[in-house]
């Protein structure tokens, strides 16, 4: 059967779309997914430099490499550039190219706000870290805690920085959690119904709902924070009857959630890793996905187990305490059904399978620690203790960052045509597996010894400087484990083998494309049959009735088809640029920001009278 | 749309999944985002109350609040959901003329609305309530400014869908696009029955 022949809008011609203007005015999430995963490893290299000075400074007793004040904006950025500077964004990196492809979709619902969310990220995540340069970078903690921030005691331009930032990539990521959730609800290919999502596509759904409940209740918490700062409000100053203790719930109640939007993506990554490189379906496949929306809700429930110490009463610590525990549950389910994917199939050990495995250990040991101080007598003994600076790194790097790996490997074939080169890559797997382990166990002892976190330096003496010495050599094992990786990418990128479409016998739709995917993705909209499709196509269905292969022979197909593709639009980038506008302008001049605010206003009504 | 059998155009993308169109969709999931955002607002709120009174530092509200105009103003807002549903009816009839008015006359009321709110302000201001001076003032100036931006700026959206009936950009002035405004407009409304209640009419029980 001949197979039609594609007409794509004239704007989607090959000159059209070379050229850095065509990037700089896409709409298409597959190129706003490449553009959110080089931002988000270039973000990677700057908040693993800011690590490794860290790791200098504490390398030995009163030392004084970098001085106090410094090395509290080294912490503050570290963390803020790693949470919200790489790991969400390589995330979205993963939502972006993905999801489209896996429910058989030709775009996102707006394709112009997600352009306007990946450059919304993209100033505000350049504009805390240009504070390097104007002054001060940001100094009170990633997680701001009142009344450090206050003007009294952090008199410098940093927590402004911080604020309006952060402020910044929470409109974006709004957006971009109103844009996601609509996507996956409204467009899925014909057949492919909830059930049949892929687990990965489940996941992204939850972490946008995550995203849009809890992203507010930091905006407001900003919000206050700047009005004290800048108008002279009384929200978090004590001597006037304000509370610092507000700042804290407003800030755990979305930071809970918010590490749970860290994890999410990696268990979704993982969930398709597995199945295809073991040669089974993912076990219990519905059972992961509830667990993911129980973990979803139960997230909004916990927050104060951050706060165990600050005096809450025992009938809240306990109710926090028991909530805490309670999540641990789906968490565990999931893990067992990872082990049961596993278990009795013929496992291959690609560089992606690895890393996913690696999750699975790694993100169980921060998982255990986790559950340790949900108790909250133990945890008062935890709290501010590089004990829980080890439990966040096992969950953080051992588990989100080694996830998002596995899924570089695993899609780098797709989004690139060419393989990544799997001994490099190994090498890249075991040395970050060593070089983890070598910085951040150690940090167990070193918090069971006593050694507070957020110090600077520290005495001799007690016991701390052998193990402070090790969490140093691991770090620098770490940076020559991304050296590699890094490596191995640009050279993959020019030079790998050529992948094919489908190089792992892959189950879901990205992997009937080809490598990458064209323009418009799909030439006639799949009809799905399971939530295995491309497996019932290449071996028959699973399910015993009708695949999707005949499905679509048996339609009396046109010769020509014409595809209706989005134009490109510089408006969304304009808009973006409008909102950094507005939000630097509190910092400089109040004109500058009535320019920013009108900006969004002109861009937004020029782009709702643009042809679509 | 060409119909010979040889092309097929596939201008329209597959109908929504979900049964629900996705501006209204993102919409929906925008109010629910925003009532976290009032909601955090107004706990802040809730959680400072009378606290001024333990610090001996006024004003307090019930030094100036007006019962009586704040239920006038309320009862404004109130009458523009009602325009604001008579507009949604008309462009769902397709009477232009109707759409129009009932358009103009929610921005209106809006309007009104936001002018009660600046009159209370700079009485209150001129009272003796600073936004710097006292958690009351802080948080009643944030919360109340925060919701007067709202409806603020759905007066703006409801004069630009207003303004774009007159211009050859007319068939964008869909029943969808009045729609969504609308379930803006009512949920700011809605924003304010709480402001209201919990702010205002919870001072004069006991
Ligand atoms: C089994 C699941 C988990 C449990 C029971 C758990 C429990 C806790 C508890 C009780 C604390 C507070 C410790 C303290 O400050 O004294 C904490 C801190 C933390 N957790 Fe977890 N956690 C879990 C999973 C995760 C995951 C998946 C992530 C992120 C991917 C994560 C990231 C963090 C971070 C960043 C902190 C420290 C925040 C700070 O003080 O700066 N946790 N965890
Ligand atoms: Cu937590």
């Amino acid at each position: 059967m001949a197979s039609p022949a594609i007409v794509l809008p004239e704007h989607c011609s090959e000159e059209k779309l070379s050229g850095i203007w065509s990037w700089i005015t896409t709409v298409d999430h597959k190129r706003i997914g490449v553009m959110y995963g080089v931002s988000a490893l270039s973000f990677f290299i700057l908040g693993g430099v800011e690590a490794l000075a860290i790791r200098t400074q504490l390398a030995m007793p009163n030392q004084s490499i970098v001085g106090a004040h410094f090395y509290n904006s080294l912490v503050t950025m570290h963390a803020t550039t790693m949470i919200f500077l790489m790991v969400m964004p390589l995330s979205a990196a993963f939502f972006n190219y993905m999801v489209p492809l896996m429910i058989g979709a030709r775009d996102v619902a707006f394709p112009r706000l997600n352009a306007f969310s990946f450059w919304t990220f993209l100033f505000g995540g350049l504009f805390i870290n240009s504070s390097f340069f104007f002054g001060e970078a940001p100094a009170a903690g990633w997680f701001g805690y009142a009344n450090l921030t206050s003007i009294q005691y952090s008199p410098g331009p940093g927590v402004d920085f911080w604020a309006l930032g952060l402020q910044t990539l929470g409109v974006a990521s709004l957006a971009a959690g109103f844009n996601f959730i609509a996507t996956i609800l409204n467009m899925r290919a014909p057949g492919m119904s909830l059930m049949r999502m892929p687990v990965f596509v489940w996941m992204t759904l939850v972490v946008q709902f995550l995203v849009i409940l809890s992203f507010p209740m930091i905006t407001v918490a900003l919000i206050l924070l700047t009005f004290d700062r800048m108008f002279g409000t009384n929200f978090y100053v004590p001597e006037a009857g304000g509370d610092p203790l507000l700042w804290q719930h407003l800030f755990w109640l979305f930071g809970h959630p918010e590490v749970y939007i860290l994890i999410l993506p990696a268990m979704g990554i993982v969930s398709e890793v597995l199945p295809v490189f073991a040669r089974k379906p993912l076990f219990g496949a519905p059972f992961v996905i509830f667990s993911g929306i129980l973990i979803g809700f139960v997230g909004f429930g916990v927050w104060s187990h951050h706060m165990f110490t600050t005096g809450l009463g025992p009938v809240a610590d306990t109710a926090f305490s028991l909530a805490t525990m309670l999540i641990a549950i789906p968490t565990g389910v999931k893990i067992f059904n990872w082990l049961a994917t596993i278990w009795g199939g013929s496992i291959r050990f690609t560089t992606a399978m690895l890393f996913a495995l690696g999750f699975i250990s790694m993100f169980t040991i921060g998982g255990l620690s986790g559950v340790m101080h949900a108790s909250p007598p133990i945890d008062l003994h935890h709290q501010d203790s590089y004990f829980v600076v080890a439990h966040f790194h096992y969950v953080l790097y051992g588990g989100a960052i080694l996830g998002l790996f596995s899924g570089i490997y695993y899609w780098f074939p797709k989004i690139t045509g060419k393989l990544m080169d799997e001994s490099w890559g190994k090498v890249h797997f075991w040395s970050s597996l060593v070089g983890l382990n070598v910085t951040f166990f150690p940090m167990h002892f070193l918090g069971m010894q006593g050694m507070p976190r957020r110090v600077y330096t520290y005495e001799g003496g007690f016991g701390w400087d052998i193990w402070n010495l090790c969490a140093t050599v691991g770090a620098f094992t770490l940076a020559l484990s991304a050296l590699i990786f890094f490596i191995n990418l640009l050279k993959s990128l020019a030079n790998g083998e050529q992948a094919g479409n489908d190089p792992w016998d892959g189950a879901t739709l990205e992997w009937t494309l080809t490598s990458p995917p064209p323009v418009h993705n799909f030439d006639l909209m799949p009809k799905v049959t399971s939530e295995r499709p491309f497996w019932d196509q290449k071996y028959g269905s699973t399910h015993g009735h009708d695949d999707t292969t005949e499905v679509a022979e048996e339609e009396q197909l046109p010769a020509e088809i014409h595809i209706h593709m989005p134009p490109a639009s510089y408006w969304p980038m304009v808009v973006s640029f409008g909102v950094i506008t507005f939000f630097a302008g509190l910092m400089i001049h109040p004109v500058v920001s009535v320019v920013g605010a009108l900006t969004v206003i002109v861009g937004t009504v020029a782009w709702t009278f643009e042809p679509e | 749309m060409s119909s010979d059998h040889s092309a097929v155009s596939v201008h329209e993308h597959p109908p929504p999944s979900f049964g629900v169109p996705n501006l209204k969709l993102a919409f929906w999931l925008f109010l629910a985002s925003d009532c976290m955002l009032f909601g955090s607002l107004i706990a802040t709120y809730l959680s400072y109350r009378g606290k001024d009174q333990l610090f001996g530092n006024g004003p307090y509200p019930l030094d100036l609040f007006s019962v009586e105009v704040t239920t006038i103003s309320t009862f404004d807002l109130l009458m523009s959901s009602v325009t604001m549903v008579l507009a949604v009816a008309a462009i769902q009839r397709g009477n232009m003329f109707q759409t129009r008015l009932w358009l103009g006359l929610t921005a209106l009321l809006g309007a009104i609305f936001v002018g009660f709110q600046g009159y209370e302000f700079t009485h209150f201001y001129l009272e003796g309530l600073k936004l710097q001076g006292n958690l009351f003032g802080s948080t009643f100036y944030v919360l109340t400014g925060f919701h007067g931006t709202h409806v603020t700026l759905g007066v703006v959206w409801l004069l630009l869908v207003l303004a774009t009936t007159f211009t050859k950009h007319r068939g964008m002035v869909t029943h969808l696009n009045v729609e969504v405004a609308g379930l803006y407009w009512h949920f700011v409304d809605i924003v304010w029955i709480v402001i209201f209640t919990l702010v205002y009419l919870m001072e004069y029980t006991v």
